[in-house]
């Protein structure tokens, strides 16, 4: 199966290039280019990477960060920034993204880190699967009772 | 009268600061665009190389997004220069139409991030002052920056350059902020105090007409 990612960035001339590059390298991508789209799609698909641009009108990087990590956590985010500074983007890693990156970046840096994120998230995944069977292995009941 | 630069201080120092981050997040935003453009252009051609058909419809989009992208870069790198060239001296006959459509468009991306719309309205092609440059763009930035938190998003903030006798007047209109809350009695700080002191200039806000009114002499140091 292909890595869902979701491009978010408010220009929109860089999310399409990005994004047919992204297809190109047989990524499944979608884009939104606000905050409040990206939270739309997130709540109804399911996304394994966000790319995630810092500052954007109406609800920033950092604020959309919170709500996916509140919606689905085990979404993988990596900040863009555009910022000579990494100070917003080390603030997006304490609020749990995976990763940023600095614009422009090189493709192969970013499909390096899409992938390492990929990787984090189905580990993450099978982690959740492994202490679940567990569970039900060593009480058959209480499971079947949920 | 002589012109001291230290009445710059450190809210000049940040002025200077905010809006030079904001002009490199913009040439960095005008780079990855052209980035990714270059780097799309490049892939295209590899996969030609092993046989998928060429995209010359996509190829000819990329050069004039990139085309436009130069554009912008330039209008950029001009404001930057305009900006940078304000210190030159201290007192200079200074054209404030042109001033205030410097200072809104390096307001642009902070109008944007707070889906503020900025509607300038000059009277006049030119109406020009002696005054430090400098100082005034920092003070018209103070002014658009309250005149910005006095709005809601998706609403406009109206700005209007007129003569007056001795001078000119700057409006800055449609602040439906200005009556519900105590924001007036925050305008200006002690900071924008010195500025106004120094300008010689006059704040008035008028919460009847929703209006912030902007004083400015013909000549400071007369």
């Amino acid at each position: 199966m292909k890595t869902r990612v979701l491009l978010v960035d408010d220009e929109e001339e860089f999310v399409q290039a990005l994004s047919e590059r992204l297809k190109i390298r047989d990524y499944d991508v979608a884009i939104s280019l606000t905050g409040e789209d990206a939270i739309e799609k997130i709540k109804s698909y399911n996304f394994d990477v966000v790319i995630l641009d810092v500052l954007m009108p109406h609800m920033d990087g950092v604020e959309v960060l919170k709500k996916i990590k509140r919606i689905k956590p085990l979404i993988e985010v990596i900040m863009l920034t555009g910022h000579a500074t990494v100070e917003t983007a080390i603030e997006g890693l304490k609020l749990g993204a995976n990763d940023y990156l600095m614009k422009p970046c090189e493709t192969e840096d970013l499909v390096l880190k899409i992938n390492r994120a990929y990787d984090k998230k189905t580990e993450h995944e099978e982690r959740i699967r492994e202490a679940k069977v567990k569970e039900i292995m060593s009480s058959p009941r209480a499971a079947l009772k949920e | 009268m002589g012109f001291s630069w230290e009445i710059v201080g450190k809210g000049g120092f940040q002025f200077f600061g905010k809006i030079s981050a904001s002009i490199s997040h913009d040439i960095k935003n005008v780079l990855a665009v052209l980035n990714e453009n270059a780097g799309l252009l490049e892939d295209l051609v590899l996969m030609a190389e092993k046989g998928a058909s060429f995209n010359h419809e996509r190829v000819k989009s990329l050069a004039n997004s990139m085309r436009k992208q130069i554009k912008r870069a330039d209008l950029i790198a001009k404001n930057m220069n305009r900006f940078a060239h304000s210190v030159d001296k201290p007192l200079n006959d200074v054209d404030v139409c042109e001033t205030l459509e410097l200072v809104v468009a390096l307001s642009g991306r902070l109008a944007d991030m707070r889906g503020v719309n900025l509607e300038p309205l000059y009277t006049k092609e030119r109406i020009c002052i002696k005054t430090n440059h400098f100082l005034l763009e920092n003070l018209l930035w103070c002014c658009l920056d309250f005149a910005m938190t006095s709005v809601t998003e998706g609403n406009t903030v109206g700005i209007v350059v007129e003569e007056i006798e001795k001078g000119v007047q700057i409006k800055f209109t449609k602040l439906q902020g200005l009556i519900t809350d105590d924001r007036t009695n925050k305008f200006p700080s002690e900071e924008e105090n010195d500025l106004i002191r120094a300008l010689e200039a006059e704040t008035v806000m008028d919460t009847g007409v929703q209006t912030l009114f902007l004083k400015l002499p013909e000549k400071i140091g007369s």
